[in-house]
């Protein structure tokens, strides 16, 4: 799972106000190159939750934890092609393997085994 | 053979052996293949070489997350069968994964996606697998939930194959009442296999494009691609069932079945050489 899914997922157990953002627990991160598309970071850009997206880039194991990021984000900044190039490695080449989300209002904990997080709610959740 | 969705609940009837298929088949994988180019096609994203991002419902194996990939935009994945998504961590597919439910509602963050496609997948949400399940609900939580999650004019094309005309209806009554709108195109109206039904939604305001998309052969053209028609649907024969045993013992067949294929044979007006005390008899063991 990339930084990418990971700033989009919210907490969908029942009578949850404020799913969002995931506490992200990462215990294993792959880093896999993909192909740097300024088009798409400025598109997508706008979508990203900030700060949340920041606050998970540091909450990274220490080897890979991104710590070059600024705590604020504003358009004018996506002119600058150095900060085109961390955004991309942040939220496109980082992947979280193993870990959990944990829900911010909860505590309920879902667990990321292969890079695939398992979202599903028991009966008593829906 | 009974539909997949009437014989067992998606998690387990996308078990391991039918998920292989879909890395082994090379039919399902065109068909799927062909199936998500049209989809895409349908979502008419704008055409200015900006990847978007993009959600597949029911991405299973991540077959038409593949065709997205190669499309250039960005996606993920949602599927409630581990051994499907297992296969499509074996391919490698570009986009991410997730384990979810989409009966229990998207866990996704408003408006954040640029368009949803989802192929064969909808129409589970039609059937209740446990006690606790109400098509209903699960319509109205998944509808409601994806519309919230999509980017205003943004649209979501569903492929679905619905078991009747009430299915259909059931699921594009709960498609509007969520605030949908859009309609139904049918690929290949005319032909049993071939036909094809994709529910073609757009978040927001009716429109600005307007119309619907025609579907293709509406005209009574035929399909393009001179398949036959049994080969344009998923349908799965086993191939790997086990093979009948033989019924023969140690012993061999024996005296009564001898004489019971000796009677068959008779009764057939065959010639068959006469009952004796030598017939079916075991030979010594130093023949």
């Amino acid at each position: 799972m990339r930084l990418l899914t990971h700033n989009m997922l919210a907490c969908n157990v029942k009578g949850v106000v404020n799913g969002y953002p995931l506490r992200l627990e990462a215990e294993v991160v792959a880093e896999r190159p993909a192909d740097f598309n300024a088009d798409f970071l400025r598109h997508i850009f706008a979508r990203i939750d900030w700060k949340a997206f920041v606050g998970a880039a540091r909450s990274l194991p220490e080897e890979h934890a991104v710590a070059d990021l600024p705590e604020d984000a504003e358009p004018s900044m996506l002119a600058s092609e150095d900060f085109l190039r961390r955004f991309h490695h942040a939220l496109l080449e980082l992947h979280v393997e193993k870990g959990a989300l944990v829900c911010p209002e909860t505590g309920r904990r879902f667990a990321i085994d292969k890079g695939i997080p398992n979202m599903l709610l028991n009966e008593d959740e829906v | 053979m009974p539909r997949p969705e009437v014989q067992a609940p998606p998690e387990i009837f996308y078990g391991e052996t039918e998920a292989r298929k879909y890395t082994t088949s090379s039919r399902i994988i065109e068909i799927q293949n062909r199936i998500s180019e049209r989809a895409l096609e349908l979502l008419a994203l704008p055409d200015d070489g900006v990847p978007r991002l993009l959600l597949d419902i029911g991405c299973g194996s991540g077959l038409s997350g593949e065709t997205i990939s190669e499309n250039g935009h960005h996606w993920i994945g949602l599927d409630i069968s581990e051994a499907m998504l297992d296969v499509a961590l074996e391919r490698e597919v570009e986009g991410d994964i997730v384990l979810a439910d989409m009966g229990q509602g998207l866990g996704l963050r408003p408006g954040c996606i640029d368009g949803a496609i989802s192929i064969s997948a909808v129409q589970w949400l039609c059937y209740a697998d446990k006690s606790s399940h109400e098509p209903r609900l699960r319509l109205k939580a998944f509808f409601g939930t994806l519309y919230r999650c999509l980017a205003r004019g943004a649209r979501a094309v569903l492929q679905l194959y619905a078991e009747n005309m009430d299915q259909s209806e059931m699921i594009m009554s709960y498609a509007m009442r969520s605030g949908f709108a859009g309609g139904m195109v049918v690929d290949w109206p005319h032909s049993t296999k071939a036909r094809k039904a994709y529910i073609v939604l757009t978040c927001g305001p009716p429109s600005i494009s307007g119309a619907l998309p025609k579907g293709k052969g509406e005209d009574g053209e035929s399909c393009s691609d001179s398949d036959e028609e049994g080969s344009q649907t998923v349908h799965i024969s086993d191939r790997n069932r086990p093979r009948k045993r033989l019924k023969t013992s140690k012993k061999g067949r024996g005296k009564e079945w001898v004489l019971r294929n000796k009677e068959k044979r008779v009764r057939r007006g065959k010639e068959v050489p006469h009952d004796s005390k030598y017939t079916a008899r075991k030979r010594k063991s130093y023949f």
